[in-house]
């Protein structure tokens, strides 16, 4: 059973900062923004958060300067797209690019700079019960967090009445705004909440995962991210479901190459990947379901007529 | 309006007979247009006022002001004889005014009771709201699932969620935009014993329509809009549908002639047995139709949007194929099902959609390109792969010569027309490409009386050349003006025909709620015995 807990602590360590960034993606897609920079605020985040923690040494600090240059990110977007209404695609394909190069330029001095890992939870006998005291009350700040945040956006989608403007507001922005709600002003907070989650999850990655700077350390989980939105369709319970999936396979893959299975290690670096499309093109056969989750303006710039 | 109207002396002396609302020299105008120019008007307590106008009149800006969407460039708005600024609906909605939207503004993946708190400014306690929701569906006898999917719902019990929505604010003044343009006869006479009941109740209606029967029948006064501007005020009792047009439009109204009765000729259009499982979330599965239309003929589809004929249309044009049997829709004899609409405009079929913006036409192209997209083949504009452009432009020009299409020039944007100018456009270029066949979604959907008429009358013409005309439409006057046979859709299903002089409106609006025929009836159980058999 003991051999077993390292394997679980992995699985939880790379589903995280996918299920933060996933899950800031989901509250912005249902107001209806399809903010592709995740991948570059996940960066931004990364390095942000690496670069307070490494200069200061707290690591408080780096995970709010990471949230703090999420949100700047997700505003530059937002700016761009809400107000000034550029086409949310290319916009966010813009601030990916944008995110791994200004990442990387800041990143630069930081490259090979050892901090100390973001402490796990600590809790007297009850984190050393053997297999779920290290799981369950051993981990860090940020895993706790993560699940909380699933929960609390399910319960702020299903049962206040601001999650259910916000989803108004995704599914017919002009009905929204003749009733009388501020369509951009709604869009931008979600906006900035999908800022403020990437942000997180890039410091999951640079504090907790990996503590150190790496240029592109994220390796396309903004993409997985945004994928998992879509697996969810659109709904937080499953997307918690979603993200330990694929943090699972991409440790399967790590093991069964250290355990030694003959394939080139090319196509198992490609599994997390492979089963991602392979997800979506089974999800998206069920149209009824995607059609009444999915939020039905997304991606559309909103002009209200004056 | 001078500014010393609203001192308060006065106000204090004129409270008895202050109007629920009155509108003082609003004015509104957009780059381009003033949609509303200097209107003024008043709505007494429990008076049910209709306002009457052609699209482009200003009504709809008119309303969007009055309910707090969009502001006044200048003018005032008085309710119970006090100024007031309406910034935003959730001020209006404060005041006591309730608007049921002409484009519903409803969420479709949403349910009923979740739709009515987004519209309400009070709410805590979605228990509460449940029983009051409830207890105002009793009170009026508008029956509505309070946890069902907007999406499942029919387009009558959507405008019930409307108007539920209204009324639980107590409303003092109640706007209906064009309520009744997608309801059956039956739904309109429900909706009618509704706004009677709360007029008599002190609430006052502001009843927005172009059709001009149901003004007559229920409105106590009418203010005409035209060009942005107050034309008439009058007494809809008194006045005559023709002459409350006349007033609408500034001229003469022309019924179109019907000219010679006209005898069928062969059939030229024939669905036998068409079913079809829809792709579209939230589409209708067509079930079994058949009908024949033959040349001379004009056969009109009503029913209320949404139980197929979108559906049906794409399967006629070919924008959806039919794989199995493809017989089931022929051209001149020729099975067709498999086709796709290049091939079926080969054999002589044209087709006109209901979008014009984006369907119909191309918005950023101008109108000679739009012509030579359908009309490269049938009227040789292409040779060799390349487009020719002098017979492009002047089959262009002589379209908009002949269908009398209001433009700059054949270079002209087709986004750039209105929406009656376009439509006349592109009836015109189907039109002038002589088919065998033509198949028309709401002809004159939002476009004004005018082009109507021309549009109506240009249909009439082809017919009487030999061509078969299939016209899918909402407006039952449409139907009736210009039809030969008409046939009702309604979930999908399709009823048998009737000759237009042995049918009346109230039958068609009994077909359309979906009460079907009969011999469809019978067959159906027939059916069902013979399975379980």
């Amino acid at each position: 059973m003991e051999w077993f807990v390292p394997i679980i602590l992995t699985v939880i360590t790379a589903s995280t900062p996918l299920l933060l960034a996933a899950t800031g993606e989901l509250v912005a897609e249902k107001s209806g923004v399809l903010n592709l920079g995740v991948e570059g605020m996940m960066l931004v985040g990364a390095i942000a958060g690496f670069a307070a923690t490494a200069s200061s040494g707290s690591a408080i600090l780096g995970i709010l300067a990471a949230v703090v240059a999420g949100v700047l990110m997700s505003l530059i977007f937002a700016f761009l797209t809400l107000t000034l209404m550029a086409n949310q695609v290319a916009t966010g394909l813009a601030l990916t690019i944008f995110g791994v190069g200004f990442s990387a330029l800041i990143g630069s001095g930081f490259v090979g700079f050892p901090i100390q890992p973001l402490p796990g939870l600590s809790i007297p006998f009850v984190s050393g019960i053997p297999v779920i005291g290290p799981i369950v009350f051993g981990q860090d700040f940020l895993v706790y967090l993560s699940i909380a945040g699933v929960i609390g956006v399910s319960w702020f989608l299903t049962r206040t009445r601001a999650g259910l403007i916000l989803k108004a507001v995704g599914d017919s922005h002009s009905s929204a705004h003749a009733i009388g709600y501020s369509v951009i002003r709604i869009r931008y907070m979600a906006t900035l909440f999908g800022g403020a989650m990437a942000g997180l999850g890039g410091a999951y990655l640079s504090l907790a995962y990996t503590p150190m700077w790496a240029e592109n350390m994220t390796a396309g989980r903004g993409w997985i991210a945004l994928a998992l939105v879509v697996f969810a369709t659109w709904r937080p319970g499953r997307l918690l479901l979603g993200a330990y999936m694929f943090g699972c396979i991409s440790v399967l893959q790590l093991h069964a190459q250290s355990a030694g299975v003959h394939i080139p290690s090319q196509f198992m670096s490609m599994l997390p990947y492979l089963a991602t499309v392979i997800v979506l093109v089974i999800i998206s056969s069920d149209r009824a379901k995607i059609r009444l989750n999915a939020p039905a303006c997304i991606g559309q710039a909103f002009r209200p007529a004056q | 309006m001078t500014a010393d109207t609203g001192n308060s002396g006065e106000m204090a002396a004129t409270r008895q007979d202050a109007a629920q609302l009155e509108v003082c020299g609003v004015t509104k105008a957009f780059p381009g247009c003033i949609a509303n120019d200097d209107i003024s008007f008043r709505i007494e307590p429990g008076e049910i006022h209709a306002l009457l106008g052609e699209n482009g009149a200003g009504k709809s800006t008119l309303v969007k002001i009055m309910y707090g969407v969009l502001q006044a460039d200048s003018g005032e708005i008085l309710w119970n004889g006090q100024k007031v600024d309406i910034t935003s609906p959730h001020v209006a909605r404060d005041m006591g005014i309730g608007l049921v939207f002409q484009h519903f503004s409803l969420f479709e993946t949403m349910t009923v009771l979740e739709n009515i708190a987004l519209a309400m400014n009070d709410v805590r306690d979605m228990d509460v709201l449940r029983k009051r929701v409830l207890e105002v569906e009793k009170t009026y006898g508008l029956p509505l699932d309070p946890d069902r999917h907007v999406y499942t719902l029919s387009v009558g019990e959507r405008q019930r969620i409307e108007i539920v929505r209204c009324l639980l604010q107590n409303p003092k003044l109640l706007i209906l935009d064009e309520p009744t343009s997608v309801l059956t006869p039956q739904e309109v006479e429900r909706l009618f014993e509704t706004l009677r009941r709360l007029s008599a109740e002190g609430c006052a209606i502001l009843y927005i329509s172009h059709k001009l029967h149901e003004v007559k029948s229920l409105c106590h006064r009418a203010t005409v809009l035209r060009a942005g501007k107050v034309v008439a005020v009058c007494d809809p009792a008194v006045e005559t549908a023709k002459s409350m047009a006349e007033m609408m439009i500034g001229q003469k109204l022309v019924a179109p002639d019907r000219g010679e009765a006209r005898i069928p000729g062969a059939v030229r259009l024939a669905i036998s047995n068409l079913s079809l499982i829809t792709d579209e979330p939230f589409g209708t599965d067509l079930k079994n139709i058949n009908l024949t239309v033959r040349g001379g003929e004009i056969v009109g589809v009503a029913g209320v949007a949404g139980n197929g004929q979108n559906e049906l249309f794409r399967a006629l044009a070919g924008e959806t194929e039919i794989s199995g049997d493809a017989g089931c829709i022929a051209i001149d004899g020729t099975a067709v099902a498999h086709f796709g609409p290049r091939r079926r405009r080969r054999l002589g079929a044209a087709f006109v959609p209901e979008e014009r913006n984006g369907h119909g036409a191309i918005p950023d192209m101008s109108l000679s390109e739009n012509a030579f997209l359908t009309a490269f083949r049938r009227m040789a504009l292409s040779a060799r792969g390349l487009i020719r452009e002098v017979p492009t432009r002047s089959f262009a020009n002589s379209i908009i010569k002949t269908f009398d299409v209001r433009t700059t020039g054949a270079g002209a944007e087709a986004g750039s027309l209105s929406g009656g100018n376009l439509q006349k456009f592109i009836v015109g270029r189907e039109i002038m490409q002589d088919p065998g066949v033509l198949v028309i979604s709401q002809p004159t959907w939002g476009v004004d009386a005018g082009a109507a008429s021309a549009i109506h009358q240009a249909l009439i013409n082809l017919a009487a050349k030999g061509t078969a005309v299939l016209v899918i439409s909402q407006d039952l006057d449409e139907i009736f003006a210009i039809c030969d046979r008409v046939v009702v859709m309604s979930a999908g299903n399709m009823s048998a025909s009737r000759p237009m002089d042995a049918v009346s409106i109230e039958e068609i609006g009994l077909l359309m709620g979906g009460l079907h025929d009969l011999e469809g009836n019978v067959a159906q159980t027939e059916g069902g015995h013979v399975d379980q058999a």
